[in-house]
């Protein structure tokens, strides 16, 4: 089924100037798909040890000119650089990996920072190393695909302060902000042949 | 000098002349840099100090003798100093610059008024800074002197040896001008400001600091630069000096917003008994150009977002270092590891990233991480980050030769094939193959022809990246 955003509410809009939370395997593919749906300068923290790297030439387009990298050494310097950008008014997205456990205390901060700068932030943490300060979080897995041209997603909604719950399965191919829903097939409750 | 050595003498005659000397290389540049400070402080015998050569300086003293007591004490004076200093120096006054030239590099002294002709007239005609052509021709007519010269008519002297030793006779008799001109100075960005009281309190640093800034943004305003490091001296009561020192995301002379970097660090320094006295200086400072304010509304915003964007960098620049805030930026080469570059963003531009084409690239890039137990081409099962994968699909392989004129290190295994492989359990990763090292050539005899891709089994498999 092709998500046609005129039918529906986008189920993946973050809920601006607020700080939501990714986990899982792939949440930095979650955190593309955010940054490439969101317009202007973009941060993404990472600490300064961490073996990973954005790869320019994979990231979705129109997303790497408007990126800034922040490799702070330690954890205090993170959640600094965290808070200080979701406190500056020219940011429109942050993303941040934190190393370590992320406390109720850090958590409200950065919800009064992105409330004080109008920007929304993303954290993606280890499974379980969440804040309950978060807006939303989410459990992201890629999944196998039966096709070859398509890259499926599961991007779980597992926390929610305002609305509900939900599980999606996306196709979504990296390369911009459109995506495609796909419908899981599922279980019959009902007779097969139509009532009456 | 004593012994019979003069300047542009061979090295080997001179050790032949003086068997105990002990030679140096000469360093131009800092000998050009203590040549500067000493005109600087020359300043001080008369107002227009310049150059004179690359080893000398010419001061216009015209009516400044009789603050020292006469010629003759003001070049006393001059002596001890420069030997209290360690210089040895050879002076001269004169009535016109090129005698006091000539003079100064032929024994030194002092040309009475009115007296030129006679006070040079003794020197050689090569003290008159005309080549040595000229004074070789000279001297082959039999005119060694100056005094030779003064009394020969013009116009012949002229018509054989050039119109340029004439000019130079004249100029050294004063019948020709020539002006000392001051060398300028190189522009300081710099302000001081002492106080009658030491203050403590944060606020009024701040309102020196402010007062200081505007002098410095103006003076930087009027050099066409803008600082890129500015640098707060504080100086305590007890003599004690503290530094706050910021750097900016880019160049900039704007009073306001570099004050507002400072707050940190004066909020940190410790007053003591007080402060008297506030130094800042601008060490780096690049040229900024005049800027039009932008005239559309729409500019200005934009304006507006890129100064709050620099400031912002600025202070995430300041406390965790320039070094790691970043930009991604595309770089022209075939080897992932090399095709981007982590530049500054205080000191480079965003560019726009190339359009996507070709096989596909991950959007996390890591050094190699081999994978275990990897069976088949490419692998039907491996395990990797301790995580058993199983392949469902494989794209590829996309070869990737090293760039043969850089040495890198990891890239010493020869070339690569790298695979797309999507595994069942959701993660797809890049994946390659060094097919040039490992075991795989030896055992390629023993089963020719076999298989594509005999020792297999014995293959290194590595991980580089995760696709979206």
């Amino acid at each position: 089924m092709i998500w046609n955003s005129a039918d529906l509410p986008d189920p993946f809009a973050l809920r601006a100037k607020r700080v939501h939370e990714a986990e899982g395997r792939g949440r930095r593919a979650f955190a593309w798909f955010q940054a490439a749906r969101h317009q202007g300068p973009l941060v993404w923290i990472v600490p300064a040890h961490a073996p990973e790297m954005p790869m320019l030439r994979g990231l979705p387009q129109g997303v790497a000119e408007r990126l800034h990298l922040l490799r702070p050494v330690g954890e205090t310097d993170l959640l600094w650089c965290v808070e200080e950008t979701l406190r500056a008014a020219p940011i429109a997205f942050v993303i941040a990996e934190p190393a370590q456990h992320l406390s109720l205390t850090a958590g409200r901060r950065f919800q009064l920072a992105a409330e004080a700068g109008r920007t929304t932030g993303l954290m993606l943490v280890q499974t379980g190393a969440g804040s309950n300060a978060t807006q939303t979080r989410w459990t992201c897995e890629p999944a196998a695909s039966p096709h070859p041209d398509s890259t499926l997603h599961r991007w779980q909604l597992t926390k929610n302060k305002e609305g509900t719950f939900g599980d999606w399965t996306v196709n979504w191919h990296g390369a911009a902000a459109a995506f495609d829903m796909v419908s899981t097939a599922g279980q019959r409750h009902q007779p097969a042949t139509a009532p009456g | 000098m004593a012994q019979g050595l003069s300047r542009g003498m061979a090295l080997a005659d001179a050790r032949a002349i003086c068997t105990d000397l002990a030679t140096r290389p000469a360093d131009l540049a800092r000998d050009h840099a203590a040549l500067a400070s000493l005109r600087r402080w020359a300043g001080r015998y008369a107002p227009m100090v310049g150059a004179d050569g690359a080893d000398g300086l010419i001061a216009d003293v015209s009516g400044v003798p009789h603050l020292f007591g006469g010629e003759a004490d003001l070049r006393s004076d001059l002596h001890a100093r420069l030997d209290r200093a360690g210089f040895t120096a050879v002076s001269a006054i004169a009535g016109t610059r090129g005698a006091a030239h000539a003079l100064a590099r032929h024994g030194g002294g002092i040309i009475p008024d009115g007296r030129l002709a006679e006070g040079i007239g003794r020197l050689p005609i090569i003290a008159l800074r005309v080549n040595h052509d000229t004074a070789a021709g000279l001297a082959r007519v039999g005119l060694m002197r100056i005094a030779d010269l003064i009394a020969l008519p013009r116009a012949p002297l002229a018509r054989r040896f050039g119109q340029g030793l004439v000019m130079r006779l004249d100029q050294a008799l004063g019948q020709h001008a020539e002006p000392v001109a001051a060398t300028p100075d190189a522009p300081h960005f710099g302000v001081r400001m002492t106080l009658p009281d030491p203050i403590g309190l944060q606020s009024d640093v701040m309102a020196g600091l402010a007062r200081l800034l505007d002098r410095l943004c103006v003076t930087l305003a009027t050099h066409r630069m803008g600082a890129r490091r500015v640098r707060l001296e504080l100086r305590r009561v007890d003599r004690g000096v503290v530094v706050v020192e910021i750097g900016l995301a880019r160049p900039m002379r704007d009073a306001g917003r570099i004050a507002a970097l400072f707050v940190k660090g004066v909020d940190e320094v410790e007053a003591g008994f007080g402060i008297d006295a506030l130094r800042l200086t601008a060490p780096v400072v690049e040229a900024l150009a005049p800027e039009q304010l932008g005239a559309a509304q729409g500019d200005a915003q934009g304006e507006v977002q890129g100064d709050l964007l620099a400031d912002m960098l600025s202070s995430l620049g300041n406390r965790i270092g320039f070094d790691r805030v970043l930009r991604l930026l595309p770089a022209d080469s075939l080897i992932p590891e090399r095709s981007q570059i982590l530049a500054p963003a205080a000191y480079s531009v965003a560019e726009p990233s190339p359009v996507r084409r070709g096989p596909h690239r991950p959007i996390t890039l890591f050094a190699p991480e081999p994978v275990a137990a990897a069976a088949g081409h490419p692998p039907r099962q491996f395990r990797w980050r301790r995580m058993r994968f199983t392949t469902l699909r494989a794209m590829g392989p996309e070869r990737i030769t090293p760039e043969w004129w850089f040495d890198d290190p990891t890239w010493r295994s020869g070339l690569r094939d790298y695979w797309r492989v999507e595994t069942q359990e959701g993660p797809r990763l890049w994946l390659f193959v060094t097919p040039q090292s490992g075991g795989g050539f030896e055992a390629s005899g023993a089963q020719a022809g076999a298989q594509n891709w005999p020792g297999a089994s014995a293959q290194n498999w590595y991980v580089q990246g995760e696709f979206a």
